[in-house]
């Protein structure tokens, strides 16, 4: 009984060593997963705390003042803020129907030969870094809207009663229009990409069964399409949304960075991002707080945001799994 | 009788007319979507080659960024957006394939595994100047050190996380189970199965991906900002600060001399070639990996 075999030993030895490697590996993997988990913790909490002085100053008042005051110390959020919203609303105002239109276009109205390049090609630009938008917004936009689209807006909109506040304002181009508008180029890859793919998910029986009755291609689309695909096709506009909300450098040039409120859309204002990126590197420690404060706002909200995009995208893939 | 039945195909065809009408407008009215979209596109990228083809030449890859008013180059900026980009990689790729092995293999639909994949997609399209304010407040202020290339590279690091551990744990969960088991009933431990056959099965795939994330990385400019801020000469020290091509064109589309803004232009195209060719490449790979497993 002292001696135990050869083969048997090197068996268990191996399989032990097999085991510990096996066990090892997973605590590597789950050890990677945590800190994926934890990062987006800490990128809360990391802004947070460095904000912690602004807040434990100013209190909640932070959120509802508009003063913006880096010499005094006296930060308001409100201006920022406004700006971030004002912006993406335009954005998603020209992006969510000219995506809808190049979904459809890229589903049902185009020829079949013209689908797949015209959307590799919308899906390629992508990717083109977002600095160059905002380069080509001040090189080529701007001169534009100073030269023609603002004189005709306040000439033809500014008269107007109630909306005409919106169009008044100096020919100087910047401003949280051209930023909308810069965003809203911007965003119609990301919004009408999604939107192609969850249209192409509507099976094909339903709207061949749609056409044998006789249906237009805009009644199938608005009928059959539209209502299968509801969740996911405002999943995808949430997307372009978190998008516009968080974008810096399309914005930063155009924008105007002004740290005032104007009901003028014409008027140059700012974006929390905006001002973060042009404020933050040259910035005094009290200042830093107060801008690490408002990138813990902006995360806030476009957590919420993609949040809600995530559920809604979601419930189509779950119910693709059903069926 | 003849007439009631008359009136009933008048009608019909008074609606047939309707409904054809609303459709003509709606397809011409998708149609001009589509021209708006890709006529915007278009005209950025011609804007960009337009006024980039000026700048380029051989001095832009051979030359230091220049001070106002003199001619000069972006190699300080290639180099350091080579070396940040690089190591952003060499971080967060290893990172992001365990993090994806671990949702593919280990956690699968078990409730937890839903949830990381849920804050990975958040991660993926959180703002990147939030990532750079989290690295500026995580390593540039609690070291001491003040902007430093290594911050920049974490910073980026975090942005490629995300990117590869969604294709890594996509690209693992389409390699057929029949392959797990036939390893496993073979008896190779579960780490060689994944290592030696998984990977092996994925690895068109989270090349992809790891393409892509890199396509992402680096026209990246708003995370850079102040962890790797800038530097205007040729520096290879990881612990101070370092030039990047996207803020070099950043600070000198905000100034207003023209010999600098050519120079932006000039990285601007070289920068959206770059991203377009990876793009491009990541999709040829993909797509010759689907046809073999077809």
């Amino acid at each position: 009984m002292t001696s135990i075999p050869v083969a048997p030993t090197r068996l268990v030895t191996q399989a032990r060593r097999d085991a510990s490697a096996d066990r090892n590996f997973r605590a590597l993997v789950v050890l990677a997963a945590f800190i994926v988990l934890v990062s987006l913790i800490g990128v809360a909490f990391s802004m947070l705390w460095g904000g912690r002085e602004v807040l434990a100053g100013q209190g909640l008042g932070f959120f509802f003042s508009t003063e913006w005051n880096p010499v005094e110390n006296r930060y308001g959020a409100l201006v920022p803020i406004f700006g971030t919203l004002v912006t993406s609303v335009i954005a998603l105002l020209i992006a969510v129907p000219v995506s809808f239109g190049i979904a459809v276009y890229l589903t049902e109205a185009a020829p079949v030969w013209l689908r797949t390049p015209i959307g590799s090609a919308i899906e390629l630009l992508a990717g083109i870094p977002s600095i160059i938008y905002g380069m080509w917004g001040l090189f080529v936009l701007v001169p534009m809207m100073t030269e023609y689209v603002t004189p005709w807006l306040n000439d033809h909109l500014g008269a107007l009663p109630v909306i005409g506040e919106l169009f008044q304002g100096p020919p100087i181009g910047i401003g949280l229009l051209t930023a909308g508008f810069v965003l809203s180029i911007m965003v119609i890859p990301f919004i009408s990409s999604v939107m192609r793919e969850v249209f192409l998910t509507v099976p094909v029986r339903l709207k061949e069964s749609a056409y044998a009755l006789g249906a237009t291609r805009w009644e199938v689309v608005w009928n059959i399409v539209l209502p299968c695909t509801r969740s996911a096709v405002i999943g995808g506009v949430f997307l372009g949304l978190g998008r516009a909300l968080g974008e810096t450098m399309a914005v930063a040039y155009v924008v105007g960075n002004t740290v005032r409120f104007s009901a003028s859309l014409l008027e140059p204002g700012t974006t929390i991002a905006a001002l973060i990126a042009n404020d933050f590197a040259e910035a005094t420690d009290s200042y830093r707080s107060a801008l690490l404060l408002l990138g813990f706002v902006l995360f806030v909200v476009t957590f919420f945001i993609l949040a809600i995009a995530r559920l809604m995208l979601m419930r189509l893939s779950r119910r693709e799994g059903v069926q | 009788m003849n007439s009631v039945q008359s009136q009933q195909t008048r009608t019909s065809q008074r609606l047939l007319r309707k409904r054809s009408a609303i459709n003509a407008v709606a397809m011409v009215l998708s149609c001009a979507a589509a021209v708006f979209g890709l006529v915007f596109l278009g005209w950025i990228l011609w804007t960009t080659l337009s006024k980039g083809l000026v700048g380029i030449d051989w001095a832009l890859f051979t030359q230091s960024t220049p001070p106002p008013q003199e001619s000069g180059g972006l190699a300080n900026a290639f180099f350091g957006s080579a070396v940040m980009c690089g190591l952003a990689i060499v971080m967060g790729a290893p990172l992001g394939i365990a993090a994806g092995t671990w949702l593919s293999e280990y956690a699968g639909a078990r409730r937890i595994g839903m949830v990381v994949r849920f804050v990975n997609d958040i991660l993926l399209s959180a703002p990147s100047i939030v990532l750079g304010l989290f690295v500026y407040t995580l390593v540039v202020a609690q070291m001491g050190t003040g902007f430093s290339a290594i911050a920049g590279a974490i910073s980026l690091a975090f942005i490629v996380i995300p990117v590869i551990v969604r294709t890594t744990d996509e690209m693992l969960r389409l390699v057929p189970a029949q392959m797990r088991e036939a390893a496993l009933s073979l008896g190779v431990p579960q780490w060689k199965v994944i290592v030696q056959v998984l990977y092996r099965g994925a690895s068109a795939g989270i090349v992809t991906g790891i393409l892509l994330a890199l396509a992402r990385i680096s026209g990246e400019t708003a995370p850079l900002l102040f962890t790797s801020f800038g530097n205007q000469y040729w520096s290879t020290d990881l612990a101070s600060p370092m030039a990047s091509v996207p803020v070099v064109m950043n600070q000198f589309t905000a100034s207003p001399y023209e010999s600098w803004h050519t120079l932006a232009w000039a990285g601007a195209l070289v920068l959206t070639f770059f991203v377009l060719v990876l793009s491009l490449l990541a999709r040829a790979i993909l797509s010759r990996n689907k046809v073999r497993h077809d």
